[in-house]
């Protein structure tokens, strides 16, 4: 089996490190690191505007990046993909957006429970803004939402639908596209928070139907700080802009400004050029693999975490009992040890995992538990990786005074 | 290898000795870590300057619950004064800048003396102290 963890330079600083933190964020692969570096050493001026060589090139590198992620996720069009610092403020955006245009007194947003704190709070603050309603579809204990909860929580009213693909908690895969079958049927807008999928399964936002998808190029290999809100034109066309400034202006006179044609109307400021390169290269990286490998990589090594996992006294899992359903998210309770206590012996065994709400706290007030642990694989985990998080796991009740 | 996690630690987190209500004391007060949602009540009985008995209610990490637990064994019969001079210290340890002979003074509290490395978990291991302070002070 090839291993992938050579092409991340971190593995060699820490070549015992078993990361296993990678829905908080992935390490970087040196194809990463290198595009990077090349584009501010040879490629660096102010894109958009420059009227000389360099800026041209570095226009170009940007430009480049964004026909990339459009064929990454299947858009239409380039005018569709717009360059965000991650996905929160791809989220912030439609919420600013779009909902205080579309969204108003007396209309619903319907969000689940598990969503992330980022596709949360944005629809919070907008309704209480327009005089809305915010409304939350709850899921079965094992973290699963069907078409038929969603049909019958739509209502005439509700506008918009905003959803996670790949929960941060449970790591189930939604039903997106029968979601965005059955909002378009009630004439409700359908957000999608790709965070947690699109590095880890193939996702097309034609197929699946959505009107927003977005998602974050630090999950996904790429430097932090780049982020993609994918939007379908015609709703984009009619949204006012978000940020105003730089770069984001036809004309400007003291009483107003026309805006520019999209993208750009959404990307005020200087953009971030070197970020935008990293994802491309990260894309290039990805795909280069292939999401074939990625899944059966990701799956096998789900597969082997949940099955040692299983085994283990006073371990609890959260969501489905088929590994596969969990797309190499595994959240987990030990009886009577406290998650922070969890995690800090896990550092001490030199393994990296995340513990707390996961910025999801009305999902664990729901499931009835304060927090929790999370182990998160990518591609470029190993057995090894597994087996050393498991062993350390076997450890930990004893470790804390249990007699097992 | 050499854990954070040491028996001292671990003992005061599942057998606490003063974690109970206490009805006789003179007052009491709420500490809380948003962030990591451990939380504490803190109980005193001040008599004459003196705290004479304490104890501590809540729930949260090892760190947080057996901090509370050794600062108490550690002030109970001693004077507000001496109280907040402990807690100076702790505060030090904290900081790395304790001495051998200032850690000895802390008795079981030197346990927690690694914290320091680990700053994630510092206000873990504050809450206690940081509770009694507000207390005191």
């Amino acid at each position: 089996m090839y291993d992938y963890k050579r092409d991340f330079p971190v593995f060699e600083k820490y070549p015992g490190l078993a990361y296993l933190d990678n829905s908080a964020t992935t390490q970087k692969p040196v194809q990463v690191l290198e595009a990077v570096e090349k584009y501010y050493r040879e490629e660096n001026a102010n894109p958009l505007r420059g009227l000389y060589g360099l800026a041209v090139k570095a226009t170009d590198v940007y430009e480049n990046a964004r026909t990339a992620v459009k064929g990454f996720i299947g858009a239409d069009s380039e005018r569709e993909i717009i360059f965000t610092r991650n996905a929160t403020e791809s989220l912030n955006l439609v919420a600013y957006s779009y909902g205080r245009t579309s969204i108003g007194k007396g209309d619903e947003v319907l969000i689940t429970i598990s969503e992330h704190h980022s596709n949360m709070l944005p629809w919070q603050l907008l309704t209480e803004e327009r005089g809305a309603k915010l409304r939350y579809l709850k899921c079965t204990e094992t973290g699963e939402y069907t078409p038929e909860a969603l049909k019958a929580a739509l209502t005439p009213r509700t506008k918009l639908f905003a959803c996670a693909q790949i929960s941060n908690v449970f790591g189930r895969l939604n039903p997106i596209k029968e979601f965005a079958d059955i909002c378009h049927a009630n004439g409700t807008v359908i957000v999608c928070d790709g965070a947690q999928s699109v590095p880890h399964i193939p996702v097309n936002v034609r197929e699946l139907g959505v009107d927003f998808l977005a998602f974050s190029g630090h999950k996904m290999l790429a430097p932090m700080g780049i982020g993609v809100l994918y939007g379908r034109e015609e709703l984009l066309e009619k949204m006012p802009p978000f940020l105003s400034g730089g770069e984001m202006i036809e004309y400007v006179t003291l009483c107003g400004a026309t805006y520019a044609e999209l993208p750009h109307k959404f990307e005020a400021g200087t953009v971030n050029a070197g970020g935008a390169v990293g994802l491309h290269a990260a894309i290039d990286y990805m795909s280069g693999l292939g999401f074939a490998e990625i899944e059966r990589r990701e799956n096998a090594l789900t597969r082997l975490l949940v099955d040692e996992m299983r085994s283990i006294p006073h371990v609890s899992m959260i969501g489905a009992d088929d590994p596969d359903d969990h797309h190499g998210i595994v959240t987990f309770t030990i009886d009577d040890v406290h998650p922070h206590d969890i995690a800090a012996i896990f550092d001490e065994g030199n393994v990296a995992i995340r513990a707390g709400h996961h910025c999801a706290q009305p999902l664990h007030k729901f499931l009835r538990t304060p927090s929790t642990s999370r182990a998160s694989i990518a591609f470029y985990n190993t057995e090894e990786d597994i087996m050393r998080f498991i062993g350390c796991l076997k450890t930990i009740r004893r470790r804390m005074g249990y007699s097992e | 290898m050499n854990s954070f996690y040491n028996e001292i630690l671990t003992d005061h987190n599942m057998h606490p000795v003063h974690k109970h209500e206490l009805s006789a004391c003179t007052c009491s007060k709420d500490g809380i870590n948003p962030t990591c949602g451990d939380e504490i009540t803190l109980n005193l009985k001040i008599d004459d300057g003196v705290i004479t008995d304490g104890s501590f209610t809540g729930s949260g990490c090892a760190v947080s619950q057996a901090s509370a637990d050794i600062m108490l064994d550690l002030v109970i019969g001693k004077s507000v004064d001496e109280a907040k001079r402990l807690r100076e210290l702790f505060m030090k340890m904290i900081r790395g800048e304790c001495g051998e002979e200032e850690l000895e003074e802390l008795e079981e509290a030197g346990a927690l003396a690694d914290i320091s490395h680990m700053p994630a978990r510092v206000k873990c291991a504050l809450l206690g102290w940081r509770t009694l302070g507000e207390m005191v002070e």
